[in-house]
């Protein structure tokens, strides 16, 4: 992990250090309709005896009490936790609250379930450093998610978008006796894509996902729909290709980036989303 | 959705209210900005131009108020939106060819775009000021 203290930014898990504004200048519940405007919580101090203590404002939302989502504070004993916000998180739930929820499996990288948004942008909790956050460390659950429970967003619109674009492997030709083979340099052709873990960093990190998610399917989604296109083994091309060809489905990236900037496994949204932009226009010359 | 009641509909969290600016969405919509802005400078310009074409004390009543104070910074604000919204335009070109899109390349284009534009008003800005004898 190393620290974006300079102007270009190489890699994706560089933390964001110098930006002029951590959010953009707008009132904090602006456009949020109002069960999903944020209330302030409560403070959980630290256990007796904590010298080295780091403060973590977490979004709280609690579907049974009818309440309204709040920010409650939390003071972790940093001798007593691991280095990891998801440890952090962990040590909460064991010591502080046993009530606070949120997603986690592999904790290394590799399940995309403890996707969140710490210090306003969106990564894994397992491999964000604590000594990396803020003072105090700022969690919120995945952006523009409508939120089941504190950090666990709900993914059943994402997941139908996935759904969508049908991501398995189509053939018409008569099915070989073994495997379906692949040269070294096509099967190269799906590195860089195949690795995604399905998180939705990107997706709910992007502002057009954001104004037209309904209808724009996001970069995770077009991300893996290219993972498809690309594939030599896959013969559906032209159908995933019309399938696509969408003023919404496709079209409504901007070519923003945010899903490039943020992707926890260093992937690249936005440059799949414009090859496949170039096989449309390609298709039709 | 309809059988659950608004009161019972689950919250959505924050989007833009919590998000990070970063150089990718800032230059985003920096380009949508300006774009809105050329868009109503175009007007201004189509009234100068009948402003011209209605007769000399026409011309001098939109001239007094262009050479203003405040005309000179709206003008200096358009020169600034032209030349960004350009090189951003630029850059989007490239990225349709799919080239690009390294995070690095991402960082360096979008750094580009902001020292050209401001060098570009600067440098228009200057000969302007050398032509008109000001300087």
């Amino acid at each position: 992990m190393t620290k974006a203290d300079t102007f270009i930014v190489t890699s994706s898990d560089q933390v964001p250090r110098r930006t002029v504004f951590k959010r953009f200048p707008i009132p904090r519940n602006y456009g949020l309709s109002p069960g999903s405007r944020i209330k302030p919580g409560r403070t959980w101090p630290a256990p007796e005896g904590a010298t080295r203590i780091k403060r973590f404002e977490i979004y709280r939302y609690n579907p049974d009490s009818g309440d309204n989502p709040r920010l409650d504070m939390f003071e972790v004993d940093l001798d007593d936790c691991g280095p990891m916000v998801l440890d952090a998180l962990i040590w909460i739930k064991n010591n502080v609250d046993s009530t606070l929820t949120f997603r986690r499996s592999c904790r290394e990288g590799i399940c995309g379930s403890c996707a969140m948004n710490m210090d306003g942008t969106n990564w894994l909790a397992c491999t964000r450093f604590i000594e990396d956050t803020d003072a105090p460390a700022r969690i919120y659950p995945l952006a523009n998610m409508r939120i089941v429970k504190d950090l666990v967003p709900d993914l059943t619109h994402l997941y139908a978008q996935y759904e969508m674009i049908e991501p398995w492997l189509q053939t018409r030709t008569a099915a070989p006796d073994r495997e379906r083979l692949q040269a070294p340099e096509e099967r190269e052709k799906l590195d860089g894509y195949y690795e995604c873990i399905l998180c939705f960093c990107c997706t709910s990190g992007c502002p057009s996902h954001w104004w037209n998610g309904n209808r724009f399917l996001g970069p995770a989604v077009l991300l893996q729909a290219w993972r498809w296109l690309t594939d030599s083994r896959d013969e559906a091309t032209g159908k995933r290709l019309d399938a696509l060809e969408d003023p919404f489905r496709l079209y409504r990236c901007h070519t923003i980036l945010n899903c490039t900037r943020t992707c926890p496994k260093g992937l690249n949204p936005g440059k799949a989303i414009a090859q496949i932009k170039k096989m449309v226009a390609e298709r039709r010359s | 959705m309809e059988h659950f009641s608004s009161k019972h509909m689950r919250p959505l969290s924050p989007n833009i209210q919590i998000y990070r600016p970063q150089l990718t969405s800032v230059l985003s919509i920096a380009n949508r900005i300006t774009g809105v802005f050329l868009s109503a400078c175009a007007v201004i310009l189509v009234i100068w131009l009948i402003a011209a074409a209605s007769g000399p004390d026409a011309y001098l009543r939109f001239h007094d108020i262009i050479a203003s104070w405040p005309g000179q910074i709206l003008l200096l604000a358009a020169t600034f939106a032209f030349f960004l919204h350009l090189c951003g335009g630029i850059r989007h070109l490239v990225w349709d060819t799919v080239r690009g899109f390294e995070l690095r390349q991402i960082y360096v284009s979008g750094w580009i775009v902001v020292v050209a534009s401001v060098v570009l008003t600067v440098v228009c800005w200057s000969a302007s000021l050398l032509i008109a004898g000001k300087v």
